[in-house]
C-alpha cells in the first residue's frame, strides 16, 4: 500500500462488498407473545406508536399470540431500536434482529 | 358500584375516573411499592419484565441498555408519579389518561411475574386457600380496571 496514503482515502476506495450489504439490510422489530399483555392492550400500543388501523393491529396481536412472534416494523438500525425502545416503555416484549 | 364501569371515555382522550374510595386507597399504596423496589431491588427478577432486553448479541444489548436504561426508568417512574397525584381526581386528561396505562400496565407485569403467570392461570376463580391468593386477586383487579381503561382510550372505530 503506498504510503501517502491516509486512512480515510483508503476507506473511500474499499471496493463495496459484503460490509455494504450489511449495513443495508432492514433491522426487523419483532414482538413476543406473553402470559401478562392484555390483548387489547397490545392492539392499543401497536396503533397508538405505529399508526396502524384497529384491524391491522389486530392481526399483528393475534400473530404474537398464537404463533409466539410478529414482525411489527423495520428501518434502519437507528429507526429500529427507537421502535423497540417505545415498546419496552410500553410494557411489551420486543427484540430487534437484522433480516 | 361493583359492577360500574371504573373508567369513562369523556371526549378528546379524557376520561373520567369513578374509582370508590377503598380502590383508590389500593391505587395510591402500589406505586410507592413499585418505586422502592426500582429504587432498591433494581436486579429483582420481577423487575425483568419491565426491561427486557432488545439484542441478542450481548455487545449490542450492553450498548442498547446503557443508552436507553435510565430513560425507561425515568418513564415509568413518572407514571408510578401521576397515579399517586391523580389518584382521588374525577377526571384525567389524555396525557394523566396514558401514565395510568403505563403505570397500571407496570404493576400488572410486575405482579405477573411474581406470580408466575401463565395463560391459562385464570380461567377459574383464584382458590381462596392458595397463599398466593391475595396477590392474585389484585392481579385479577388490575386487569379488569386496565381492560376498562384501554377500552376509555381505543380511538373511534
Amino acid at each position: 500500500m503506498p504510503a501517502t496514503l491516509t486512512p480515510a482515502e483508503v476507506e473511500v476506495e474499499a471496493p463495496r462488498g459484503a460490509e455494504e450489504r450489511e449495513v443495508d439490510r432492514p433491522w426487523i422489530v419483532v414482538v413476543w407473545n406473553d402470559p401478562i399483555n392484555l390483548m387489547s392492550y397490545v392492539t392499543l400500543v401497536l396503533q397508538k406508536l405505529f399508526g396502524y388501523d384497529k384491524a391491522k393491529a389486530t392481526r399483528l396481536m393475534l400473530q404474537v399470540h398464537h404463533e409466539g412472534k410478529a414482525a411489527v416494523s423495520s428501518g434502519t438500525r437507528e429507526k429500529a431500536e427507537y421502535d423497540v425502545a417505545r415498546l419496552h416503555a410500553h410494557g411489551l416484549w420486543a427484540t430487534m434482529r437484522q433480516d | 358500584m361493583p359492577g360500574r364501569r371504573r373508567f369513562e371515555r369523556a371526549g378528546r382522550g379524557e376520561v373520567r375516573l369513578r374509582l370508590p374510595r377503598t380502590e383508590r386507597a389500593v391505587l395510591r399504596s402500589l406505586p410507592a411499592e413499585l418505586r422502592s423496589l426500582l429504587a432498591d431491588e433494581p436486579e429483582d427478577p420481577t423487575l425483568e419484565r419491565l426491561f427486557p432486553p432488545a439484542y441478542e448479541d450481548a455487545e449490542d444489548e450492553s450498548e442498547y441498555r446503557k443508552l436507553m436504561h435510565d430513560e425507561l426508568l425515568d418513564g415509568r417512574r413518572r407514571a408510578l408519579a401521576v397515579v399517586e397525584e391523580t389518584v382521588e381526581h374525577d377526571r384525567l386528561s389524555a396525557e394523566q389518561a396514558q401514565a395510568w396505562l403505563t403505570a397500571l400496565n407496570d404493576l400488572r407485569l410486575v405482579l405477573g411475574t411474581r406470580l408466575g403467570v401463565t395463560e391459562e392461570m385464570f380461567l377459574e376463580a383464584v382458590d381462596p386457600r392458595d397463599p398466593r391468593a391475595p396477590e392474585m386477586a389484585l392481579y385479577v383487579y388490575l386487569s379488569w380496571l386496565q381492560e376498562q381503561l384501554v377500552e376509555a382510550l381505543e380511538p373511534g372505530p
